[in-house]
């Protein structure tokens, strides 16, 4: 680098955005989230200058700006509003993760020949890819993720493992952990599955 | 542009372009944004390849080192993604939003007229009036950061005369499916 170049501009450095935990957005925009209680409770924590910045009284006062005390009245009132339908639909969402199943089923394939099929790990955040490998490799067969009839994905895996698979998943093993014991279902099947 | 947009189904493949094809593209870029280029070398090094991703209906992210940088839709201008804009505020000329319009377009809708012209609205003054199909930043009333990208459908002297319709189209904007991946 010649010193002799003294007019090289210098590059612009980019300016550090904070970005809520709870929303990713940056933290003035918050309120139009559907988690605004929860964002204030963490930028209260987080950094509390932005925090008076915005939620201060005189940034509240300031930020009614240009809208009319109406229209200001009624856009609390949607954002409100679409926050609790979004906290309603958190809850709903979480009650069907409990209430959700992982099955486990055993189909016969020729008449000594199994394989198991395992429903049902995405509702607990499993990366299917991931497991299905770690699957193989425990048991040394092969394993593979597949959409069947109904659109939902499942590990199928060669051989009849389904005790086994069991076990490893009330166990939480590796990719498979998060999936509650009591969760867990095993269903018999005899179902001649099709060969490819 | 990426109002539902899911890496597992619509990425149709990822590769790195020519380096005849990456130079073309820097050049592009040094045009059309306001951007010096020691401060492009620090967002793309020379030496860092760039990764052109395909996406469904003809759009292209580019990413250096999985974070994607910058989009097109077939072959036309380049929008920076809206982290990007962030960290360098100055690459695009703004246009700002009222107050109002702000939860709609958050939830995607085009940017109208009114929204621009009102109290709560800035348009660049005359002397800077921006041609229709500039790429702006989308500003809001009260708001440091941008709210999204968009392209103009108008000119912002049109926008001032004729008050009606869609002024600015959106193609980014916070919270939208591209904000959502941070790496890609």
């Amino acid at each position: 680098m010649s010193s002799s170049d003294q007019q090289e501009p210098q590059p612009v450095r980019p300016l550090q955005v904070i970005y809520c935990q709870i929303c990713t957005f940056p933290p003035e925009y918050c309120e139009f989230g559907s988690s605004l209680t929860r964002c204030k409770e963490w930028l209260q924590g987080a950094n509390s200058q932005l925090f008076d910045k915005y939620y201060s009284d005189e940034a509240l006062q300031s930020k009614i700006g240009t809208l009319s005390l109406e229209a200001q009245a009624k856009l609390e009132k949607d954002t409100a509003k679409k926050e609790a339908k979004a906290e309603a639909k958190a809850d709903a969402a979480l009650k069907k993760k409990m209430a959700s199943q992982v099955s486990i089923k055993r189909i016969e394939r020729n008449k000594r020949k199994h394989v198991t099929a395992i429903h049902g790990l995405e509702a607990f955040d499993v990366d299917l890819k991931k497991a299905s490998k770690f699957l193989a490799q425990k048991f040394a067969t092969g394993a593979s993720v597949t959409k069947n009839a109904q659109g939902l994905d499942e590990i199928v895996v060669q051989g009849d493992v389904s005790g086994d698979v069991l076990e490893l998943i009330e166990g939480g093993a590796g990719p498979l952990k998060g999936v509650p014991a009591d969760n867990v279902v095993i269903i018999e099947e005899k179902k001649k599955k099709t060969q490819e | 542009m990426f109002k539902k947009f899911s890496p597992s189904t619509d990425i149709a493949g990822q590769t790195p372009p020519k380096s005849s094809v990456q130079r073309s593209i820097r050049a592009a870029v040094l045009q059309q944004w306001k951007i010096g280029p020691e401060t492009l070398e620090e967002i793309w090094p020379k030496k860092d390849t760039l990764i052109h991703v395909k996406c469904r209906e003809h759009i292209s992210i580019y990413t250096i080192q999985s974070v994607p940088l910058f989009f097109q839709h077939f072959d036309g201008p380049f929008y920076p993604t809206l982290r990007l804009l962030y960290q360098y505020p100055f690459l695009l000329p703004k246009v700002g939003v009222d107050r109002g319009a702000i939860r709609f377009l958050l939830a995607g809708a085009p940017m109208m007229c009114p929204g621009l012209t009102s109290t709560g609205g800035y348009l660049p003054p005359p002397e800077e009036a921006l041609p229709k199909g500039t790429v702006v930043a989308v500003h809001a009333e009260g708001k440091e950061h941008a709210v999204g990208v968009g392209i103009t459908e108008l000119g912002t002297e049109e926008m001032r005369r004729v008050n009606k319709d869609v002024a600015v189209e959106i193609v980014a904007h916070l919270g939208d499916d591209l904000w959502a991946l941070q790496t890609l």
